[in-house]
């Protein structure tokens, strides 16, 4: 039996491929980066999107405030003692206003914090930076509204970025010292006197081994005891050694006097974790269907193995992954439902669509179900057909509508660059010039193939295009013409393309059931 | 014979909820409604319940003051604690401006607020209960936790929703469209199961294709696309359960529900409706369920209850609004001949504290008292108003656990194990009617 986990052959790598990879290490791209791609064949393409050679985002300078949630000051607490005594609301009232100030400014910044990050996912040279940073969002699942607390969801959004194509190892101890995940799983209240479980818990269940893989109940208990006084001072990880259990303990059968790190590290021998992570990557870069093949099951325990072989760097696993024979096999083209992020980022990365307002975008992703830091659960965004509902496939379809012509269900979004209510223009022509004859013409019939396969990553199928054949021929040529001469020689005229028409195209590929996959 | 009818039947449906992700060319609710799983109460999932019983929650968002909802103005505390938005007790004279509360038949010491007279006559008609008090241990005060608790009904405030969890054990594995109809921009988390997902729009206008807007040709294509199912699919979608086929098969679902969400809201209502952002939610909710949608719970909300300062006359205003409206929807249901077959809940995140505080406006608090409306609840005041002097930080103590009355909607309206959808036994408070 051939090895699925093999690379293609490099004469494999064509158009469709290179796409195929772009839209899964990263967001699209337009079909001149897709080329491009293509050019740089199957390995250097591979290196280009895993060792992040793009140019970084350039909003690197965006200025958040790592104070606005400060603890009351000796002189507040003091102020607030006294008025407590003295009865006097009016400086209770005030102290009382100005810290719900605070919240409503931090409740601002992490609202500025979703833009910023979208922004960045739009606009980056390095999409799989951003692409893996928002996988280890979900997998290491924290949500602001439990925490409060902007910066600290700023930190950890930083922790995922830095490690994300590094050692799975610094992931998960950076997590067990990340103040809003100590906080989010109640670590900070984890105390040898009283243990709290829920960190131990979900280290075990969620983010290393998986649920039923090989730990007790026992294993979390003693876990637990290993993780206190692990907890959080201001902005920074605190190990509290007062209440830190020093006691022997047994986990996954191992005894010692195990500290927080010593049960990652005995976590991280165990097969069960290598297999888990690489479950959790096969499913949010290969294929999100329902069941996985046979040749599914062999990527993941070969990526696993990889895994334990790289000794958890994850560089090298990835680049296996993306140049691998599964990877390419025509079941795992579009299998995977694009989360409502990559919804967005890639209809505006590949179509080059305008952003037209990353706040209504953000707006946008939150009710098509995917609020960026504020996952449902613990357990993250489940993914692939959750995100499809009756309700979220409008938005879907209007969300695409409103990127391609600034149309939408609030009214169109002005152009913020001029007054008059307009929407930004959007040249959507970029996506065929490639098409034009020698004269500069371009085939209508031909643009529409052409764009509809580009645009759903793979052929579109006969009734597709007589879908949108019949749409082109409804407006007819340049200047409209009578519909009763058309319907009788409509085979004859040759419809004609322009920007207008290609964008309500698009609007119309946009609301096939496929698009929403990638 | 008829434990064998009984038998045979929901094996029928067991299996009608297998192939309902398996078949490709039939949108998943009319298969479900040809098997008789929506609509039809001879047919229930369950023996003896009948199917279209519904349930509208209506959330007051940012903390309602409940102690100028249901007024304690028989203990003198209540006025020490609150000197300028004290409201007077029933009889007596205005004072701030405000008039006196409204007596309530057969409560001693409490009585609802001047502007909530539609309530109260509905209350007279025995189709309102007050349940008082209610809250939780250890209760949060912010406004996105504790709401976060009471929709998914667990104190860690984590996980599914309470009801998307009462949708999911009804029917596993395969979500219902329609079940669960939220107004609004977004769906709350109480809808959201872990199968079961809730729809949700801001006015069934919204819950269309907007790109036929862009030229008039788009919508023919658009339609055949959309509503072509699975089987009439081109290419790829030979496997019934590919992600294409999931995928057609939803779109054909969303155009066939927004067809009859737009139709049934599209017709006037029976009785008029006042201009309020809640009673422009009843009214669609009560177009809907005129039109007969298989829908199971609604989910209307108002927003504005954080009163910090200068409460009484915003206060004022809310209660007006929410009562009117509420007065309206239940006129409208009676008017349709569907006031049997729905209760409406009401709550708020919190109460707020007992104390006014220096702006002539209240704080985050604690319990606050629920409604409960519609011809199956048991009528009257139940519970005890929570001390006003045994206070735990100022603020007021729980005497029923909301899951508790979560449990009395869930086993006696819905009819449904409501261990199993809490996760933990609750004790019934049994509010509804026996006949229910």
């Amino acid at each position: 039996m051939s090895n699925v986990f093999q690379p293609i052959a490099k004469k494999d790598f064509d158009y469709a491929a290179a796409q195929h990879l772009l839209n899964r290490a990263g967001f699209g791209g337009t079909p001149a980066q897709v080329r491009a791609l293509v050019e740089l064949g199957l390995d250097d393409a591979v290196d280009y999107l895993v060792d992040f050679k793009g140019e970084r985002v350039s909003n690197d300078g965006f200025a958040f405030k790592n104070d606005i949630l400060r603890a009351q000051t000796p002189q507040e607490q003091e102020l607030l003692r006294r008025a407590r005594i003295e009865k006097d609301t009016e400086t209770i009232a005030r102290l009382e206003r100005e810290r719900q100030d605070r919240q409503n400014n931090d409740r601002a910044q992490i609202a500025a914090m979703k833009r910023w990050w979208l922004a960045r996912m739009i606009e980056s040279g390095r999409p799989l930076q951003e692409k893996l940073t928002l996988f280890w969002h979900g997998h290491f699942a924290t949500g602001y509204r439990t925490i409060e607390n902007s910066w600290h969801m700023l930190m950890q959004n930083g922790l995922f970025r830095s490690n994300c194509a590094g050692n799975f190892a610094d992931l998960a101890r950076g997590i067990i010292s990340d103040p809003a995940m100590l906080k989010y799983l109640d670590n900070d209240e984890n105390r040898k006197s009283s243990p709290n479980e829920n960190l131990a818990r979900e280290l075990l269940e969620l983010f290393t081994m998986g649920e039923g893989n090989g730990y007790s109940e026992r294993d979390i208990k003693e876990g637990a005891r290993a993780l206190t006084g692990r907890t959080f001072k201001v902005n920074d990880y605190f190990f509290d050694k007062q209440v830190h259990d020093a006691g022997g303990k047994q986990i996954l059968g191992r005894s010692g006097n195990f500290s927080g790190e010593d049960f990652i590290s005995i976590i991280l021998e165990q097969h069960a974790c290598s297999r888990f992570v690489a479950y959790k990557l096969y499913r949010f870069f290969v294929s999100d269907a329902p069941t996985i093949t046979r040749d599914g099951v062999e990527t993941i325990e070969r990526t696993a193995k990889a895994l334990r072989d790289a000794r958890y760097e994850l560089r090298p696993v990835l680049r296996a992954l993306f140049r691998s024979q599964h990877f390419y096999a025509k079941e795992n083209r579009l299998s995977i439902v694009k989360s409502p992020t990559q919804l967005m980022v890639q209809t505006v990365r590949s179509l080059g669509t305008p952003v037209r307002s990353i706040d209504r975008l953000v707006d946008s992703g939150d009710y098509m179900g995917q609020e960026l830091f504020q996952p449902p659960s613990v357990k993250g965004w489940p993914g692939g057909r959750s995100w499809i509902n009756t309700s979220t496939l409008f938005m879907r379809q209007n969300t695409a509508v409103f990127l391609i012509s600034g149309r939408s269900v609030r009214g169109p979004a002005p152009d913020p660059t001029k007054d008059g209510g307009k929407p930004e223009p959007f040249d959507a022509m970029h996506l065929v010039d490639h098409l034009r004859d020698s004269t500069g013409a371009l085939d209508a019939r031909e643009c529409v193939r052409s764009v509809a396969s580009f645009a759903l990553g793979g052929d579109p199928g006969a009734a597709r295009l007589a879908e949108l054949d019949a749409y082109l021929e409804s407006v007819g040529g340049a200047g409209g013409g009578n519909s009763a001469i058309k319907s009788t020689i409509k085979s004859t005229i040759n419809p004609t393309i322009n920007n207008e028409r290609l964008q309500a195209l698009l609007c119309l590929i946009a609301a096939m059931p496929e698009f929403q996959l990638c | 014979m008829m434990h064998e009818h009984a038998f045979t039947r929901r094996l029928f449906i067991q299996r009608g909820c297998a192939l309902a992700s398996l078949a490709a060319t039939v949108p998943y609710f009319i298969e479900q409604s040809a098997l008789g799983m929506l609509g039809d109460p001879a047919l229930s999932s369950q023996p003896g319940v009948p199917d279209e019983r519904i349930l509208v929650v209506i959330q007051l968002g940012g903390g309602n003051d409940g102690l100028n909802t249901v007024v304690p103005f028989g203990d003198d505390e209540y006025y020490r604690a609150r000197p300028q938005i004290g409201i007077r007790g029933p009889g007596a004279a205005a004072q701030n401006g405000q008039p006196a509360a409204l007596a309530l038949d057969g409560a001693r010491g409490v009585g609802l607020h001047p502007n909530l007279a539609a309530l109260k006559e509905l209350y007279d008609q025995g189709l309102v209960s007050v349940v008082q008090g209610v809250g939780y241990p250890n209760p949060n005060r912010s406004h996105f936790t504790s709401m976060d608790i009471w929709q998914t009904g667990r104190l860690d405030a984590k996980g599914s929703g309470w009801l998307g969890r009462y949708f999911d054990n009804t029917c596993g594995g395969t979500p219902k469209p329609e079940a669960a109809i939220a107004i609004g921009r977004n769906a709350p988390l109480a809808l959201e199961g872990d199968v079961q997902k809730p729809v949700a729009f801001e006015s069934p206008s919204l819950f269309r294709w907007i790109g036929q807007d862009l030229h008039p040709s788009l919508k023919e294509p658009y339609d055949r696309i959309n509503r072509a199912g699975a089987a009439a699919s081109p290419t790829g979608a030979s496997e019934p359960d590919s992600q294409k086929s999931f995928l057609m098969r939803t779109a054909l679902d969303a155009q066939l529900s927004s067809d009859r969400i737009r139709a049934a809201a599209a017709k006037d209502p029976l009785v008029p409706y006042p201009q309020h952002p809640l009673a422009n939610q009843l009214k669609m909710i009560g177009a809907m369920i005129r039109d007969g949608m298989p829908t199971r719970v609604y989910y209307a909300s108002m927003g504005g209850f954080d009163t910090h300062g200068s409460q009484l006359g915003t206060h004022g205003n809310l209660m007006k609004q929410f009562a009117e409206s509420v007065q309206a929807f239940q006129r409208d249901l009676k008017e349709q001949r569907n006031d049997a077959r729905v209760t409406t809940m009401v709550f708020s995140e919190f109460g707020r504290r007992v104390k006014q505080n220096a702006s002539g406006g209240t704080d985050h608090g604690t319990a606050a008292p629920m409604f409960l409306i519609g011809a199956g609840v048991k009528p009257g005041v139940f519970g005890n108003h929570p001390s006003l002097v045994d206070l735990d930080q100022g603020d007021l103590k729980y005497g029923i656990d909301f899951r508790c009355v979560y449990a009395s909607v869930l086993e006696d309206w819905m009819k449904a194990p409501s261990e199993k959808i809490l996760r933990a036994r609750f004790a019934n408070p049994h509010l509804f009617a026996a006949k229910a």
